[in-house]
């Protein structure tokens, strides 16, 4: 078995009063292009930045391409790419002098600036090579961000919520090039808040919910495992109705009501009987898959009910 | 090991200065020879502190060493508080840079501004007064020192502190106490036994006091007394920039 390009266990991040990881466990193989998803403060860019040395983790370990962030930071940070989620800059360099210093960090001198050059083409930057960053537009300052990260060839590309502000022609730019790098062998860990994004290009997801994975697979796995399927009737269902089929209805729109309905029902299932009193046989329901986003928004509801309880 | 990653940080430092030399060199510069220009001028003839040396001469000094001193604090601290406040101190974090080699990069670009802007001050001062020159070695030895300790400072406190408010507080109640009272103006054999006992705790007056010596020959304690007092601030400090560096302490979340 090859190593794994980045390996996680029992990750735990407590600050004064949140504990932000839970345990923590799961592996990205070499060459995956795996998606991290989770909503806001689920503690995907705590994990993210524990991986590129940026936070310590509480106890846990995280090894990248093999090693150990804390003990083998040098070899580990040269193997790790991480593209920040905010819009950071140095207000006193321009493009080129930033590539230049951030590649010179990594011991890389002018032997490296043919790759410097070839990634300011790559990103449509070659025009703003000496313009301030300062001066740059968000969607070119992202792009620096992404040249900068790209610096020293690492193997392992992490982008975090990278299309976050972006408009709709730099998105689709930057979906390409993440499918470039990881055609060229590069191993892609994507964050973001777009499902349909982590949808069309990843080749496995983690679930995070307040600080614990609450799902990791195959996305059609995650979707065929999910133990759930949606019912649509086309009727908008609401008034009172029993406790059970209230608390199952995901969406009410446009004279469509969509149900979540377990994907074994016996006749004598309580939601039938409940969907039966108030008028709906199960002929009149067209079921399907759940979407990537239906399973996450579910888990994550799921996990934030279970944290209440 | 110290690499060619921290020759880039220590190069990236000095750039960062230097793209504002205004602000970072001649603006300091300017304001310390407006002290020598009035204070030399209304004490010259009024007041002798070392018998056969006049009032410039030893104000000199002085002078040159309080902006050295202040600048080296400067360049470290704002640049890492500036980083951290921007956020493109994620850059230099996420690189494979020791904590070694971080404060050596920080503290080598603030040795270099304190002793541009000092020697910038020595350099037009002596286009207007004379300037004795006892011993050129124990200047430039003085010089590093003392821009080494404030350098150092300036590391801590840019770590320590989060916001600009913070480093204010660090320079006026500190920095600016510590450059005042050290000597700069005056000799503590002046001054009451209270107040010497006092500055006898100021690591910027052995400082001042061992840079004096340098161009006077003449010092209120030996000037070796002062090179050790110095080095072991240097020593000090350099112990536990290190040591914060390396624990992420306000750096690494």
């Amino acid at each position: 078995m090859s190593i794994p390009a980045i390996e996680l266990h029992a990750v735990e991040k407590r600050y004064a009063t949140t504990h932000a990881l839970k345990g923590v466990s799961f592996r990205v193989e070499q060459g995956e292009f795996f998606g991290l998803l989770g909503p806001n403060g689920a503690g995907k860019s705590t994990l993210i930045n524990i991986m590129g040395g940026l936070a310590q983790a509480s106890s846990g370990k995280v090894e990248v391409m093999g090693h150990d962030v804390v003990r083998d930071y040098r070899n580990s940070r040269k193997r790790i790419g991480i593209v920040p989620q905010e819009l950071v800059y140095d207000p006193f360099f321009t493009v080129w002098e930033m590539l230049t210093i951030q590649s010179g960090y990594f011991g890389l001198g002018r032997e490296n600036h043919a790759w410097l050059e070839e990634l300011l083409d790559t990103l449509n930057l070659t025009e703003k090579r000496d313009e301030n960053l300062q001066r740059l537009s968000g969607g070119m300052k992202r792009r620096v961000l992404i040249a900068q990260a790209l610096v020293h060839r690492p193997p392992v590309v992490v982008l975090d919520e990278p299309t976050a502000g972006v408009d709709v022609e730099l998105r689709r730019a930057l979906w390409s090039f993440a499918h470039r790098l990881h055609k060229e062998g590069h191993t892609i860990l994507l964050t973001t808040h777009y499902l349909e994004e982590a949808e069309s290009m990843c080749d496995r997801i983690a679930v995070l919910n307040q600080g614990a994975l609450v799902a990791l697979n195959d996305q059609q796995e995650l979707i065929a495992q999910y133990p759930h399927q949606i019912g649509v009737v086309d009727q908008i269902l609401d008034g009172e109705l029993p406790q059970l089929l209230s608390s199952a209805i995901i969406s009410r729109s446009r004279n469509r009501t969509q149900i979540r309905m377990p994907r074994v029902l016996d006749a004598d299932h309580p939601l039938l009987q409940q969907l039966s009193a108030v008028g709906i046989q199960l002929d009149q329901l067209q079921l399907r898959d759940p979407t990537l986003e239906e399973v996450f928004l579910d888990l994550t509801r799921s996990a934030v009910e279970e944290e209440k309880r | 090991m110290i690499g060619f990653g921290c020759w880039t940080l220590f190069k990236k430092e000095v750039w960062r200065f230097l793209k504002v030399f205004v602000q970072t060199v001649l603006a300091p510069a300017v304001s310390t020879l407006l002290y020598l220009l009035v204070f030399g001028v209304v004490f010259e003839e009024a007041v002798v502190v070392y018998e056969g040396h006049s009032y410039s001469s030893f104000l000199i000094p002085g002078l040159v060493m309080m902006t050295l001193a202040q600048n080296a604090f400067a360049n470290s601290s704002s640049s890492i508080l500036q980083s951290k406040m921007n956020g493109n101190i994620v850059f230099m974090l996420l690189a494979p840079l020791s904590s070694l080699e971080v404060y050596i990069a920080f503290l080598g670009a603030a040795i270099l501004r304190g002793l541009i802007t000092g020697g910038s001050v020595l350099l037009i001062a002596s286009l207007l007064v004379d300037v004795e020159i006892y011993s050129v070695g124990l200047i430039l030895l003085f010089a590093l020192l003392a821009s080494g300790v404030l350098g150092a400072l300036g590391i801590i406190a840019g770590i320590w502190s989060e916001k600009y408010d913070h480093l204010s507080a660090f320079q006026n109640f500190i920095i600016l106490p510590l450059t005042f009272l050290s000597g700069v103006f005056f000799s503590i054999q002046g001054l009451s036994p209270f107040w010497q006992q006092v500055s006898a705790w100021n690591p910027v007056f052995y400082l001042i006091d061992g840079f004096r010596y340098g161009f006077l020959g003449v010092s209120d304690v030996p000037y070796l007394q002062s090179v050790w007092v110095a080095l072991l601030f240097l020593v000090m400090l350099t112990g536990i920039s290190v040591a914060i560096l390396r624990s992420g302490y306000k750096l690494r979340g």
